[in-house]
């Protein structure tokens, strides 16, 4: 009888953010009973509390961890879809060229991290570029195979009405790509947050620091774990955010017509 | 002979195209695979204006072979394939314009049934407003004008395949090929596509080829059947059906359309035992 409860949109919501709710009444309950110290684990009352005094610091770390992720990300995407187009060009070209991307991707960036901060003067580009080494790889993955998945009926369709290769692109090649770029690019946003994080881990302290990695390792040497937890709490919270906005993005892209972004009919 | 009438329409006649032309020639073609097998044994067809000619026959005996033959999506290894006595070239101007059905829709899912339906327009480059018009009447011609705004994944299969049907003829084809375009719907969906395709050839008279694997489709849609036999696939035998025009479904209950069905029956018995043994590649 309650339209809340019966809504669409609380049957889509309600569970997880039910589950989260009791997971953190257990959790400080679990601390309370027990006495756990905070530099052990620190109840969900004690990251509030961090959050309530640390806020602009915080945020301050969290945005500029974000502008590192969003340019990286930024210059995956382009980069990716550019690269995406060389490779259909030819098979040869894409023969010659894909082990490198794979190469890529499988080198762990923790790995290439210190060089390219060596490398590159500027740490802030640094950040950048490593964090886009890791998002590039599914960007051209997805993307490549997506602009070769061509319903062959409608291929034949262009070809009986003699249609240009410009035309066959801009008409059938994109819009059939378009599925499997998007969800490359779901992929490559998640991937572009945990490169710059790791990327800043990397820096450390050293660097011009002052992403939430930064923050992490500084409250790690100080023993003050609630901000530990705080700080990861909102590279969390930015990686579902991200997450969310792509999905948003696919949707308002896909949403009419491909099966994946379909909605129930009722 | 009612069908002779056809020929005397005047609405139909190909501007540049030499005056009683077929509209499609197949002439001592044939087709080997890459495999070595043998789809097509040389072969020789024509379909002329007016005509509505159904391909049947048994499986592997290379009617859809010949149909994509005839849209230039494959070419014949050997003999040639003619359109208005011309080369693929020419196809595509006024009075020489062809269209083909698929077995599937073949939608594009990103498009509206108009976007759709607009398709060949499009990559022609017919303006706007034309176009407009065309995609309008199209689809007002099979019955989905009330649809254009729909994505085709909202339409159920018969409709999808009345937008495909639209498409084709939104530019007023000369030439039109269909490979079983209603195979995959149940029986009484193709019926209904069976009389409403019926009147729209009436209307329009263009030349059409029509894949089938019904006897009571290609009775009741031709002027002509060519009936196929396998290994390897070749004509053999043609069948006329100089049945009145228009048909409707007085004509499916007919004496003459069952008489039809049962020659049609036979003479497919004799292309299926011809199609056994032979020269399996």
């Amino acid at each position: 009888m309650t339209p809340l409860v019966q809504s669409a949109r609380f049957r889509e919501v309600g569970p997880p953010v039910l589950t989260g709710l009791v997971l953190l009444g257990l959790w400080e309950g679990t601390c309370r009973l027990f006495g756990i110290p905070e530099f052990l684990l620190p109840a969900p009352s004690a990251v509030a509390r961090v959050f309530a005094t640390d806020a602009p610091t915080l945020l301050r770390a969290l945005l500029s961890t974000l502008e590192v992720t969003v340019m990286a990300f930024g210059l995956a995407a382009v980069v990716g879809t550019l690269v995406a187009f060389v490779f259909v060009q030819s098979r040869a070209v894409e023969r010659s060229l894909f082990p490198y991307a794979v190469m890529l991707q499988v080198t762990p960036v923790v790995a290439i991290a210190p060089l390219i901060i060596i490398l590159v003067k500027d740490t802030r580009l640094a950040l950048v570029a490593c964090a886009a080494l890791v998002a590039l790889f599914p960007v051209i993955s997805n993307t490549t195979l997506g602009l070769r998945t061509v319903d062959p009926g409608l291929a034949n369709l262009f070809a009986l009405h003699k249609a240009g290769p410009l035309q066959t692109l801009v008409r059938l090649r994109i819009p059939s790509a378009l599925p499997l770029f998007f969800a490359g690019l779901r992929i490559s946003s998640g991937l572009a947050l945990i490169g710059a994080v790791v990327a800043e881990f990397v820096a450390g302290t050293g660097g011009t620091g002052s992403g939430l990695a930064y923050e992490i390792l500084q409250s790690g040497f100080q023993l003050d774990i609630p901000r530990m937890f705080a700080a990861l709490f909102l590279i969390t919270a930015a990686g579902v955010a991200l997450f969310l906005i792509m999905a948003g993005l696919t949707r308002l892209a896909l949403g009419d017509w491909h099966e994946s972004e379909r909605r129930p009919e009722r | 002979m009612p069908v002779r009438a056809a020929h005397a329409g005047p609405a139909d006649r190909p501007g540049d195209a030499p005056p009683g032309a077929p509209a499609v020639e197949i002439l001592s073609a044939d087709k080997v695979f890459a495999n070595g097998a043998r789809g097509l044994a040389p072969l020789s067809l024509a379909v002329g204006e007016g005509e509505f000619v159904s391909l049947i026959g048994p499986s592997g005996c290379g009617k859809s072979t010949l149909l994509s033959l005839m849209a230039n999506l494959q070419q014949p290894t050997d003999g040639r394939v003619l359109w208005w006595r011309g080369g693929f070239d020419a196809v595509g101007r006024e009075g020489r314009r062809l269209s083909l059905v698929f077995q599937d829709a073949t939608l594009m899912p990103w498009a509206r049934i108009a976007a759709n339906v607009r398709l060949p327009l499009d990559l022609a480059g017919v303006p706007t407003p034309q176009a407009d018009a065309r995609v309008a009447e199209a689809l007002a011609l099979v019955g989905l004008a009330d649809r254009a705004r729909h994505y085709p994944r909202q339409l159920s299969g018969g409709m999808r395949m009345r937008a495909s049907i639209a498409r084709a003829l939104v530019t007023e084809p000369n030439l039109l090929l269909m490979d079983e375009p209603f195979g995959a719907l149940d029986e009484f969906t193709r019926n209904r596509l069976d009389a409403d395709l019926a009147a729209l050839w009436w209307r329009r008279r263009f030349a059409a080829v029509f894949v089938t694997h019904s006897i009571y489709e290609a009775v009741f849609l031709s002027t002509r059947i060519v009936v196929m036999a396998a290994n390897p696939g070749r004509v053999f035998r043609e069948i006329d059906v100089p049945e009145p025009f228009p048909r409707g479904d007085a004509f499916r209950t007919s004496a003459g359309f069952a008489d039809q069905c049962r020659a049609l029956s036979v003479a497919l018995m004799e292309a299926s035992l011809a199609s056994g043994q032979g020269a399996a590649a």
